[in-house]
């Protein structure tokens, strides 16, 4: 019993390892995905490791510096220096935690919700809860993301915590379109039609039998929205909406910059080019997964 | 006959559509005794799989009922008890579609142990095992595995593993051949036997393919368009078969050699195609392609008749209970 409980675990942990190089063969086959997941790994680890690798950590901060100002790139200031003497270069570094750390809050409190809405909607197509879940979704589609969550976030104090609400409040409706059209048509499929007959629960038919055949697709479109909440995000914080200074959001630092183009690129271009760089990465990255999950329309 | 262990009585089944009123089960009367396999054949859409789908409860019948052990059981799966669901399973025609293709076998295999709350941890791992023996698979090889990491009869094993690991007595099996390679048509045939053997169950097997059913089944129904033409135990049936399209069923069964070709009924040459279930034709519904079509035939529809014991005729060539040998 021993012994073949052990050789069943060897077994599991075999296929497991052979499941995941078939699926890296399949994501390295186009090389951008695999440059695209470098770059990420690059910016998430510098983002972790800011506060000890960046020059001046101090200015991440409220900082004023005025016999350092304005300073165009040099050997001592990489991306330059801002109109009251901090470093761009290191507020940029802080710039992409707050930026990685919004994407991933705002998709983890949208993402969920969706879901389970769509789930739950496209299994009980026909019925009542049907329609309520997807009318309410069609009116938060109608209005465009941006506009609306402009709407809500002047409506709240601009802050960090309701930046990322009214993100996220945006956010939910595409999945669970999303999941609701995928999980409209699974639900007909035979292994859902055996779950039910064998009489298992509707949270396993839910949660074990329709969602491991959604996984692909959401987390496919989860890799193309992170770059679409960075931009978001830093359109809101551009206009003055989202993280408010002095914490170093790329976008109210893009904002800052813009009043003293062209005399003072260096404050513009360099945050500005960060925030094309990471979302350049996510939809590299999501490019790949769409080619190992064979997803087609996301 | 004992007491049957499932018995239709004017199982009737209509699908409303926007061009008419699909009467895909029409009336339709049989028993089965335990032990016994019935093989209802069919044309495509002759309601073979309608009628295997109300048995198991993906429909409730429009009208008529079915009995299990003597229990209406006429519902849904959804109105069905947790020990009827038990009971009676399926395997579908397809398994690369009843099997989630994102489980693996072991998971797949402990959903009806988990929901029937039969095993769980290492007994529940054992019992899966158990039942990966008893199709044929090594377990430690298959566990982990995903389905379309093996091939279509492997897959269709595990379905049949799935349906039997509930311990059931009834099981539904929907052309469970058809979507496989013939090579392993024979191979999933014995072991469905040996199984019926060994567990005693019953099945109801759906199938296109008379000559499978002459191997497999102890009794054949014949379904046209909705309605039994014919039932008899599978001996009598092909020794003796008596409505014409039953004859005509026959006779276009492909034989390789004379010998075969002699054991065939005389005549019956196979014509026409099927009608659609919406536009049924009046009298009898296969008057349109009978060969010994009378003037009868397209008014009235013939009643049910008896005409050996256990050998259910319904044709207006045998209008009465009489004697034939």
């Amino acid at each position: 019993m021993r012994d073949e409980t052990k050789a069943n675990l060897l077994a599991a942990w075999r296929q497991r390892r052979r499941n995941l190089a078939h699926g890296w063969y399949k994501y390295s086959r186009n090389p951008l995905s695999v440059i695209g997941l470098a770059v990420l790994a690059l910016i998430v680890l510098v983002a972790i490791l800011a506060p000890y690798i960046a020059p001046y950590p101090g200015h991440a901060k409220a900082y004023t510096n005025f016999r350092e100002a304005s300073q165009p790139p040099s050997a001592k200031h990489f991306f330059g220096t801002d109109r009251i003497g901090r470093d761009i270069f290191s507020r940029t570094l802080f710039g992409y935690r707050f930026s990685l750390m919004i994407g991933a809050v705002v998709l983890a409190l949208g993402v969920a919700p969706g879901v389970i809405l769509g789930l739950l909607a496209g299994y009980r197509r026909g019925t009542w809860i049907e329609v309520v879940i997807m009318r309410v979704t069609d009116v938060f589609l109608a209005v465009p993301p941006l506009v609306l969550a402009l709407a809500i976030t002047a409506m709240l104090t601009p802050n960090l915590l309701n930046q990322m609400m009214a993100i996220a409040l945006v956010w939910w409706p595409w999945y669970s379109r999303l999941v609701f059209s995928l999980a409209s048509s699974l639900r007909n499929e035979y292994f859902v039609k055996e779950a039910e007959l064998t009489g298992a629960s509707q949270f396993h038919i839910l949660f074990r039998e329709i969602l491991p055949n959604c996984f692909a697709p959401i987390m496919t479109k989860m890799t193309l929205d992170m770059g679409l909440v960075i931009l978001i995000e830093s359109t809101l914080s551009f206009v003055g909406l989202g993280i408010q200074p002095p914490k170093p959001a790329l976008g109210t630092m893009v904002a800052e910059g813009a009043k003293r183009l062209p005399a003072e690129w260096w404050s513009t271009i360099f945050p500005a080019l960060a925030i094309v760089i990471v979302i350049l990465a996510f939809n590299l990255i999501g490019d790949g997964l769409r080619d190992v999950f064979a997803v087609e329309d996301v | 006959m004992t007491e049957p262990i499932l018995e239709a009585r004017g199982l009737t089944k209509f699908f409303p559509t926007k061009r008419g009123t699909v009467r895909a089960v029409d009336q339709i009367d049989f028993a089965m005794a335990p032990g016994d396999t019935l093989g209802l054949v069919g044309e495509s859409g002759s309601g073979k799989t309608t009628t295997a789908q109300c048995v198991v409860g993906i429909y409730a019948p429009t009208q008529g009922d079915i009995l299990f052990q003597g229990r209406s059981i006429g519902a849904t799966a959804a109105k069905r008890s947790r020990d009827l669901k038990r009971e009676i399973r399926i395997v579908f025609q397809d398994p690369g579609s009843s099997l989630n293709p994102k489980r693996t076998i072991k998971q797949i295999l402990a959903t009806p142990l988990a929901v029937h709350r039969m095993a769980s941890g290492r007994e529940q791992l054992a019992r899966i095992s158990a039942l990966l023996e008893r199709v044929e698979l090594p377990p430690t090889e298959y566990l982990y595995k995903h389905p379309q990491s093996i091939g279509g009869g492997e897959k269709q094993m595990v379905a049949i593993a799935r349906a039997l690991a509930t311990d059931p007595s009834f099981v539904v099996l929907d052309e469970p051949t058809s979507a496989l390679d013939v090579s392993v048509q024979a191979k999933i045939i014995n072991l469905l036997l040996g199984l019926q053997k060994e567990m005693g169950l019953t099945y109801l097997f759906i199938t296109h393919d008379m000559s499978l059913m002459r191997n497999a089944a102890s009794r054949v129904a014949i379904m046209y368009l909705g309605k039994l033409s014919e039932i008899a135990d599978t001996a009598d049936f092909f020794q003796m078969p008596l409505h014409p399209y039953t004859k005509m069923l026959l006779s276009s069964i492909p034989v390789v050699s004379d010998e075969e070709e002699s054991l065939k009924p005389a005549k019956g040459i196979s014509r026409g195609e099927i009608p659609s279930p919406v536009n049924v034709p009046p009298g009898c519904s296969f008057h349109s392609r009978c060969p010994s079509r009378m003037e009868i035939c397209d008014k009235v529809d013939p009643t049910t008749v008896e005409v050996a014991p256990g050998h259910v005729v319904r044709c207006h060539l045998f209008p009465l209970r009489r004697e034939i040998s």
